[in-house]
């Protein structure tokens, strides 16, 4: 690993501040950035470590129109927290069917945001090309092994696919964060939060080096509460996804879908609100025909590579399944 | 390289000691203090056979910087059995249920268990199964790990 300069931030501001040096880079829980140190991915000259800063953990419940959740809370304690686990089983779902518990104490909100992609050309490093990793040397998975690549949004540099769980469940519910920089605090929606790699891969979200993500907001909708995170896996736990789906309902009296909610994980280079597919439901009743149907809108843009065609099946069944289950959660 | 001096507390004991940057706290406590019992399988967090307790919650120590513990209390498999050195009923549940063969991931899988029985993710067997899925085993003891931690759980809830 190369060797680094470590500073522990006592507050946000001060975080801030010790971010304006170069090379600095912000350590939370380390899942992501001390891990890919080690495979000299990452090489910051200074990290800035917030895991420990009390202000940034917090769950907040007490406000009537949002669920208010600290960028610095650890995954497990809001997977596990009654409010968030009835007002949007979705959100706790994406948390607890993430990684380990020993990853969910250690890792915070805001770093699972901002995780890089598993893709293994990235993470193996030489002798492999990768724009994200070594901009303009190639992109080694476009010809090679591309079963767990992008079916959405891949360009001819890169098809990375953004491997987060949480950022899936909190674009279904319209969620914004709030950043603190240098020139004061700002507010991002989710859905603006990661970008595309176009031409320039190794540029993953619209923040920049010395913006802290302090919050997340969810505004609290009766679609959380009739809602659920489905994730298809390799194996049944302990694995990232081959496909995953968001999915909530507000449903009428007789049934019919006032509200539908429906985000795709595991598939894109960035998170994936199927919006076609969610107006498709709009005064129908969820049947398996619809559901189908709903799920098929969704998929009706992938563009598969060499081995990942079958997580179109896969992917159609998914949001049909999540229907279903957000369905009797609405009931 | 970066020297920095860190204080922390380990299976109840105090220690002092300067750190470079860059170490996990799995190497620090494998190749300086002397505690071999947390396993080195894969040093990126996939596996589960280096975790301890950092002030009593699971982490995998390879992923954490030794910096990170410092005013912490740090808990590996050394510190479980009590003063006289008996067992740990989760240990003795281990050795009753078979739960290991080659042993390589017990420690990890015994600090793991406990954790998940003191968070009382036990409620049934398929989410026990879910919250000891980060610790793998190679020799497949799976069946018995369950079967410890479910005992286990039981015995401690008086069912
Ligand atoms: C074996 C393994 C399996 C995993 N499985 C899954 C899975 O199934 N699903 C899933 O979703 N994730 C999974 N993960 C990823 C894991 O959830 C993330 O690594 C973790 O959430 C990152 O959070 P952290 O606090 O550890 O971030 P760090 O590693 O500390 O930081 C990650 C990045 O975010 C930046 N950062 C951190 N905090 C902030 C902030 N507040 N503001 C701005 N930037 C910030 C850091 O600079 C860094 O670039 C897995 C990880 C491992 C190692
Ligand atoms: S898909 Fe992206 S991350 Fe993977 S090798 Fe190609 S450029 Fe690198
Ligand atoms: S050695 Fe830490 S998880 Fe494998
Ligand atoms: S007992 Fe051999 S790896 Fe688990």
């Amino acid at each position: 690993m190369k060797p680094f300069a470590y500073t522990r931030a006592e507050s946000v501001a001060g975080a801030i501040t010790a971010l304006g040096s170069p090379g600095a880079q912000l350590l939370a829980g380390g899942t992501t950035m001390y891990d890919l140190m080690k495979l000299r991915i990452e090489t910051p000259e200074t990290l800035v470590d917030i895991q420990g800063l009390k202000a940034l953990n917090y769950v907040d419940h007490s406000r009537p129109d949002m669920l208010v959740l600290g960028a610095g809370a650890r995954m497990s304690d809001v997977a596990d927290n009654a409010f968030v686990k009835k007002n949007f089983p979705a959100i706790s779902e994406s948390l607890w069917r993430a990684a380990s518990q020993q990853l969910r104490n250690m890792a915070t909100l805001g770093g699972n945001l901002l995780q890089r992609t598993r893709c293994s050309y990235f993470r193996g490093g030489e002798p492999f090309p990768c724009n994200k990793r070594e901009p303009g040397s190639g992109c080694a998975a476009l010809e090679g092994l591309d079963r767990g690549h992008a079916l959405f949004g891949g360009s001819t540099s890169c098809i990375a696919t953004y491997p987060g769980d949480l950022a899936i469940s909190l674009l279904a519910f319209d969620a914004v964060i709030e950043v603190a920089g240098p020139k004061g605090r700002r507010t991002v929606p989710l859905a603006q939060l990661h970008v595309e790699p176009g031409d320039t891969p190794q540029i993953e979200h619209v923040l920049s080096d010395d913006e802290i993500i302090v919050e997340i907001r969810v505004p609290r909708t009766p679609s959380g509460r009739g809602s659920t995170y489905l994730k298809i896996r390799d194996r049944e736990s302990y694995a990232f996804a081959l496909v995953s789906a968001a999915t909530g309902l507000t449903l009428a009296r007789d049934g019919s879908v006032e509200d539908c909610r429906i985000a795709l994980g595991g598939v894109g280079t960035r998170p994936i609100r199927a919006t076609a597919a969610e107006r498709s439901l709009i005064g129908k009743k969820v049947t398996a025909a619809t559901a189908r149907a709903a799920g098929e809108i969704a998929f009706a843009g992938a563009k598969p590579g060499h081995h990942n065609a079958f997580r179109i099946e896969l992917g159609i069944r998914a949001v049909a399944d999540a229907l279903q289950t957000a369905k009797t959660r609405a009931s | 390289m970066n020297s920095i001096k860190v204080s922390f507390r380990l299976n109840r004991k105090t220690v002092d000691l300067v750190v470079d940057s860059r170490e996990s706290l799995l190497d620090v406590l494998r190749e300086r203090l002397d505690t071999t019992g947390a396993k080195k399988g894969c040093d990126q967090g996939q596996c589960g056979a280096c975790t301890v307790h950092i002030d009593g919650r699971r982490v995998v120590s390879c992923l954490t910087p030794a910096v990170q513990v410092a005013g912490r209390e740090v808990t590996t498999i050394e510190g479980v059995a009590g003063p006289d050195g008996e067992l740990h009923p989760l240990q003795q549940a281990f050795i009753d249920n078979d739960a290991l063969q080659c042993g390589y991931c017990t420690p990890g899988q015994i600090m793991s268990g406990l954790a998940c029985i003191k968070e009382g993710h036990t409620t049934d067997d398929a989410e026990i199964r879910e919250y000891m899925s980060g610790n793998l085993c190679r020799c497949g003891c799976y069946v018995g790990v369950v079967a410890a931690v479910r005992e286990t759980a039981r015995k401690e809830a008086g069912r």
